[in-house]
């Protein structure tokens, strides 16, 4: 995974609540057996609308999204995360987010960053009003900043952590192997096991 | 203080515990399909790691897998890709599958609780939200992502933050026309798709207790559409029963100890939750979606909503959008609206009971002339079990289609989907644009009510169907 620190660019205003996993990547491209080349599917039915905001061209190149409330919802899928990013996304700005959309986020080194209703507004006003503002995400000072906006974020220590370092979770839990290992020593023995019987 | 039952399962799992760092779990079962693995297995091979308990790991094919011709190759190239793709995974990794044509193959949380591996006190995860199903049995079970796969498979654990813990207890009894669907349905309504968002949410009270095991499932299936991390229900003698025997189940002395120790996973007096909410059952009607995310339904008996009757900004846009993609005016009885296709099947409703409850009402009668109806089993146990009965008799006498087990239409990523602009009565999980098929509208109901709607062809509840079935005879 790739470290973030900090990230400075244009945005995409999408002023959508509730955008669902479908929605960001529809169920026709989870066949794929990769984690890239998903770019395409990416909000699939709404890019066929010439005026959707993805496909304006003063959206091109835009690196920073600015989603309305629950952000995220509906399937598990980690495509929408991986799409998010081969488009070029790094990070995704909304006042409330999906937990499950959230934990694959932050495993992927997309940065979901939580900030008031009231800030993404402005947000939205400023980059509707001027595409070419830009946003700054600044993981180390937990900050959001554009012009006449500046908005501190939360994210728990240890997610920012693994983020600023870029580190892979299971490395970090095989170091924890041996609890694992007395854990598994002191398992009830009627929990059952997938072997055929 | 007491604790609650997510909260006892929960500490019973931790395998480490530092200051600043997420709790480590340890999970009972894995549970993968062929959709959310292929990745995970890819990083095991590149970073040279195994799958480090494949006793406690298990696959079935179910989201690609075609419902017709199963005999022949899977027409559609990407998809025979994705099922040969798990299928050589599992071989080189030692992991048990059921694949397309096997007995036990069928959708993933159908397939658990019926081999039995699904019990109370389990962490169940697998790479699909759904996995909240499996808290029908009391276990903390839940979605995770195909990273969270991959760590899973390699070390049998997950780092996980706590959650917060809410109660809905539902209090009386439902009236004899409301089925569990209608239910959380109503549910989701009322706390909104957001409503459960970093909660487990335990379901209690009388209404809960009275439910079969099946009805359960569907209840706890359909927590993370209220945007909760997962659902759970005590296990009782219901849960008990219903697992007795079972292929996996416990035996002998083994099963005497899991019993003595499931009694004890029950919410003490003391505990306290998060957030509670209160639910009377016996106002509860059948309930259908109109909207396009599931918390936005209705009782069947009311009308279309006014979007300008929502304060909140958000909520009206959302509603507004809804309605012009569902084709739908405010303002129009609900009973009103005209369906193609229904669906029966989904890890939400394709367990037998669902399947007797739906045909009990397409018994002696046809479906119209302007519906196309699909009934996919669950599971092929399910499917044996209902042809065993004569269900698939029922359903295929009042022409509606009897197929072969799998996701199927819930999701539209086999050949099974609705065409842009046709509408569905469904008795899935989501209503998402496009979820069904490309520009297709769906709107989530229970078993009974998608029979009585294949019978009239509009959206109606069995209490609709003034006509006598036909007796048909033998
Ligand atoms: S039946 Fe539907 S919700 Fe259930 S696992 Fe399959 S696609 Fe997902």
């Amino acid at each position: 995974m790739e470290a973030f620190t900090t990230h400075t660019g244009r945005a995409v205003p999408l002023r959508r609540s509730n955008v669902d996993t479908d929605q960001i990547i529809p169920a026709h491209w989870l066949k794929k057996v990769t984690r890239d080349g998903f770019e395409d599917g990416l909000f699939e039915a709404w890019r066929k609308d010439g005026e959707f905001v993805l496909n304006r061209p003063e959206r091109q190149g835009a690196t920073v999204l600015v989603a309305g409330p629950d952000f995220g919802t509906g399937s598990s899928r980690e495509h929408a995360v991986w799409a998010l990013q081969n488009y070029g996304f790094e990070t995704v700005i909304s006042s409330r987010f999906a937990d499950i959309f959230r934990g694959n986020s932050l495993k992927n080194g997309l940065l979901t960053v939580v900030l008031p209703q009231e800030t993404v507004d402005r947000l939205w006003e400023l980059t509707e009003a001027d595409p070419t503002a830009e946003i700054t995400v600044d993981l180390q000072r937990r900050e959001v900043r554009a012009e006449g906006v500046s908005a501190e974020f939360e994210l728990d220590e240890n997610a920012r952590w693994r983020l600023l370092n870029g580190l892979d979770d299971i490395g970090i839990t095989l170091k924890n192997e041996a609890d694992i290992v007395a854990y598994e020593s002191r398992r009830p023995a009627f929990k059952p096991r997938t072997a055929p019987v | 203080m007491g604790r609650t039952l997510a909260e006892k399962v929960w500490d019973a799992h931790v395998v480490r515990r530092a200051d600043g760092e997420p709790d480590l779990l340890f999970i009972d079962l894995h549970l993968l399909h062929e959709v959310t693995s292929p990745q995970a297995f890819d990083g095991l091979r590149k970073s040279g790691r195994q799958v480090r308990r494949t006793d406690l790991t298990i696959a079935t094919e179910d989201h690609n897998t075609p419902t017709l011709d199963i005999d022949k190759p899977i027409a559609d190239p990407v998809s025979r890709m994705q099922l040969e793709t798990l299928r050589k995974n599992c071989a080189e990794f030692g992991v048990r599958l059921h694949p397309l044509g096997d007995v036990e193959q069928g959708v993933v949380h159908v397939v658990g609780p019926q081999l039995g591996l699904t019990q109370p006190g389990m962490t169940v995860v697998c790479g699909d939200s759904h996995t909240s199903t499996h808290g029908a049995f009391g276990a903390l079970a839940f979605g995770i992502g195909t990273s969270q796969v991959e760590h899973v498979l390699a070390t049998q654990t997950l780092p996980l933050s706590p959650f917060r813990t809410m109660a809905i207890t539902v209090e009386g009894e439902l009236p004899e026309s409301v089925t569990a669907k209608d239910l959380i349905l109503a549910i989701i309504a009322r706390i909104g798709t957001g409503g459960g968002q970093g909660y487990v949410i335990e379901y209690r009270g009388e209404a809960i207790e009275k439910l079969s095991m099946e009805a359960r499932m569907t209840i706890c299936n359909m927590s993370i559409e209220a945007g909760a991390r997962a659902g759970m229900i005590a296990p009782d003698d219901t849960t008990f029963a219903y697992l007795k025997d079972r292929d996996h189940a416990p035996r002998g002395e083994d099963w005497d100890a899991a019993v003595d120790y499931w009694r004890t996973l029950r919410t003490d007096e003391d505990a306290v939750f998060d957030h509670e909410v209160v639910i009377d059952a016996s106002r509860l009607a059948p309930f259908v979606t109109w909207g396009t995310n599931p918390g936005q339904g209705a009782p069947l008996s009311a009308n279309v909503p006014d979007p300008s009757s929502y304060a909140d900004a958000s909520e009206r846009l959302a509603a507004e959008k809804a309605l012009e993609y569902m084709g739908l005016t405010a303002g129009q009885p609900l009973r009103e609206i005209a369906v193609d296709t229904v669906f029966v099947g989904s890890c939400t409703n394709g367990r037998i009971e669902d399947l007797r409850s739906a045909a009990s009402i397409l018994q002696g009668r046809q479906v119209a002339d302007t519906v196309r109806m699909l009934v996919v089993p669950g599971s092929v146990r399910v499917a044996l079990q209902a042809v065993d009965e004569g269900l698939d008799k029922v359903f295929t006498a009042a022409g509606a289609e009897w197929r072969h087990a799998g996701c199927s239409m819930c999701l539209g990523m086999n050949p099974d989907q609705l065409a842009p602009g046709e509408r569905s009565a469904s008795t899935s999980n989501r209503n998402f644009e496009g979820r069904q098929g490309k520009g297709g509208r769906t709107h989530l109901v229970s078993p009974q009510v998608a029979a009585a709607t294949a019978v009239l062809g509009h959206l109606a509840s069995p209490a609709d169907l003034t006509d006598a079935p036909t007796l048909v005879e033998a």
